[in-house]
């Protein structure tokens, strides 16, 4: 060492800062560990809630004994002797309704199995039990139901079965499903996306590529920036006025000569989502093509090219993977919404498959919404299986969004 | 036609940003089928001034020219100019290499596409990539990404993509810089093959490059209000010998600041 005189630590002194230097950072460290962890355990959180939900055990009695009306076993009924059952003991106005609906002879097994349990037996749920008290007091459980419900069932039961999931609506948990929720959910964000991908990609393309930098386009870029942040609701009310209210001739399907809705229909929620995500596509899609390096643009201007010829050939097609990417993100997010779709009308009780963008219609989330308010713990369960439904489409749609953005990614 | 020696002239040209003037009164006059070298520390406004020849300029906001760009007696900065047919004549390749991300044979028929060609497009890119000297190298994978060439062939690549479209001038903006020295060598001794057909206007940074390989040099430098300008324009072994101002003199024998 030099003897000439530093401003800096030496020596002792040095490695007793160092130490200090190292303690803060090992703080931060942990700090920013912990701030993970508790990330984890929500999510962990969110998923066991769920989960428990869906599964676990339930107590049930037949209002009528299914001995009353066959010997046969329930699960070895057949389709035939099924219908035979049905039309001896339903009451003719309703074996005629239900045959309105669809004919008795065209049913499935499985069909005519629900409606020989749901309008003859009558199955009456006594209660259910989450999965963890199921799994670790099973015991206490089955005493419990032999004390208080002598003659009920006592089954383990996955709420969550492919029963579920292509079942209509119903009155009754036990034969309710999703069916009509999902495909809701689907028609919704499938019009949202037919709305908001080449509205957001277009305003974007200009934004980006032809809009002049002044204070104009300042404003403009704050207000889509702002109106991201918005509140789902306020675009129900929005919604609500324009697509319900005004556009009612369009979102009616009157100009198109449907006769029989009026303005809450599948189209006027699907536009709300649409324009629900429209500043979010926007802004996903001005990233995209920011993204696309300038000398790609120069390279075009260079031999020649005209900026729409650029912009065609070059920017959008190296953007499009940010692009899709983003539209699925802004999709998974329509998915979710509630809020909106209730101010704009969803029905929460509709048990036939939506057919057009005219239809009524119901959506996942707000069938959620609906199962959660019952007083019926069964439907809590159900709601339960739904959400799981909901999260499993919702990652579905992430990881295509992935696989397309590393199937188009390009590199420079 | 007039002034027939020159391929570009400019006029008391000037390139402004907003209220800031970049390059001041610039006025030189290119011979046709010469190299031009435009030399000059960072910052001077040579890139700036070579943009301004096709017309890149445009892109940027708040630029605008003053002066005059003349192209066989005609003004590019004149009201019924289109910036596209501009840069249709004078073609340009970019310090660092930027090919289309596309097949090789894309990248030189893309140009020529959009510019409506109506010949055959192979003997196009056959011809366009012999005269880059690029063709033996590439022959057989013309339908692979021009990303899986080394930095040196996607040069050679965008310099045939430039050729391509048939331009009457190539402006060169540091063109070697990004790259090694074998590939740097490959470039010039490339540039003297395509002087035989076309004008070229090269920036560098590189005095030894610009001895080497240019019959002209433009020496710019800024001024106290911070603006470029051409302060000694000449053959190039005049520059590097007799240079008729002092700060050319400094610049050139390495003692500049």
């Amino acid at each position: 060492m030099s003897n000439q005189q530093t401003n800096y630590p030496e020596g002792a002194a040095f490695y007793s800062a160092l130490r200090t230097r190292y303690r803060i950072a090992s703080v931060w460290q942990s700090l920013f560990l912990s701030a993970l962890l508790i990330a984890i355990v929500t999510l962990t959180a969110l998923l066991y809630n769920v989960i428990d939900g869906a599964f676990g055990y339930i107590a049930y009695e037949y209002k009528d004994a299914p001995a009353e009306f066959t010997s046969t076993p329930i699960n070895e009924l057949t389709q035939q002797e099924l219908l035979v059952i049905l039309k001896e003991n339903l009451s003719t106005g309703a074996y005629n309704k239900l045959n309105n609906e669809k004919p008795m002879e065209e049913r499935s097994q499985a069909d005519l199995l629900n409606l020989f349990l749901e309008r003859l037996v009558r199955i009456d749920t006594k209660a259910t039990w989450s999965m963890t008290d199921s799994l670790l007091r099973g015991d206490e459980i089955r005493a419990e139901v032999a004390e208080k419900y002598p003659d009920a069932i006592l089954e383990f039961r996955s709420w969550l079965t492919p029963q579920f999931l292509v079942a209509p609506m119903s009155s009754r948990a036990e034969f309710a499903g999703v069916r009509t929720a999902v495909l809701g959910s689907l028609w919704l964000v499938g019009i949202a996306i037919l709305f908001a991908l080449p509205v957001g990609t277009g305003a974007a393309v200009y934004l980006q590529e032809y809009a002049p930098k002044n204070w104009l386009t300042n404003i403009i870029q704050t207000n889509i920036n702002n109106l991201a942040g918005v509140p789902s609701i306020v675009y129900g009310m929005l919604g609500l006025a324009l697509f319900v209210r005004v556009l009612e001739p369009l979102t009616s399907g009157a100009i198109f000569g449907v006769t029989d809705s009026n303005g809450r229909t599948i189209l006027a929620a699907g536009l709300t989502m649409g324009i629900l995500v429209l500043p979010v596509m926007i802004i996903n899609a001005q990233e995209a093509i920011k993204a696309v390096p300038d000398s790609l643009r120069q390279a075009a201007f260079g031999v020649g090219a005209t900026r729409w010829q650029t912009i065609w050939h070059h920017v959008l097609p190296n953007a499009l993977p940010g692009i899709l990417t983003g539209s699925i993100l802004a999709l998974s997010r329509a998915l979710g919404e509630t809020a909106p779709l209730i101010v704009v009308g969803a029905s929460t009780f509709i048990s036939l498959d939506p057919e057009g963008p005219f239809s009524k219609f119901t959506a996942l989330p707000i069938q959620i919404y609906q199962w959660t308010t019952r007083a019926q713990s069964e439907f809590h369960a159900i709601a339960a299986g739904a959400i799981i439904v909901l999260l499993v489409l919702l990652l579905t749609l992430n990881a295509t969004a992935i696989f397309l953005r590393n199937r188009f990614q390009r590199r420079w | 036609m007039e002034n027939n020696n020159y391929a570009i002239e400019t006029n008391d040209l000037s390139i402004h940003y907003g209220k800031f003037t970049a390059v001041k009164g610039v006025n030189v006059k290119v011979e046709r089928q010469k190299i031009t070298a435009i030399i000059g520390p960072s910052g001077c406004g040579k890139s700036t001034l070579l943009r301004a020849f096709n017309r890149m300029n445009d892109f940027v906001t708040g630029c605008h020219v003053t002066g005059e760009l003349l192209l066989q007696g005609q003004n590019l900065y004149g009201g019924n100019v289109d910036p596209v047919e501009v840069r249709r004549k004078i073609g340009m390749v970019f310090q660092k290499p930027n090919p289309f991300p596309k097949s090789i044979y894309e990248n030189i028929a893309w140009g020529a596409r959009i510019n409506g060609f109506k010949g055959k497009m192979d003997e196009l890119v056959e011809q366009s990539l012999q005269s880059a000297a690029l063709w033996d190298e590439v022959k057989d994978k013309l339908q692979e990404s021009a990303y899986a060439l080394s930095g040196g062939q996607q040069q050679r690549l965008c310099i045939a993509r430039t050729i391509a479209i048939q331009p009457k001038i190539i402006l060169k903006d540091e063109p070697a810089s990004a790259l090694d020295p074998i590939s740097t060598l490959r470039i010039e001794e490339l540039m003297q093959e395509l002087k035989k057909n076309y004008t070229i206007i090269i920036v560098t940074h590189n005095m030894q490059q610009a001895a080497r390989a240019s019959d002209y040099t433009a020496m710019m430098m800024i001024d106290d209000q911070r603006a470029g300008g051409v302060i000694e324009f000449d053959e190039t072994k005049a520059i590097f010998t007799r240079p008729k101002d002092k700060r050319t003199e400094d610049y050139v024998t390495g003692r500049f600041g």
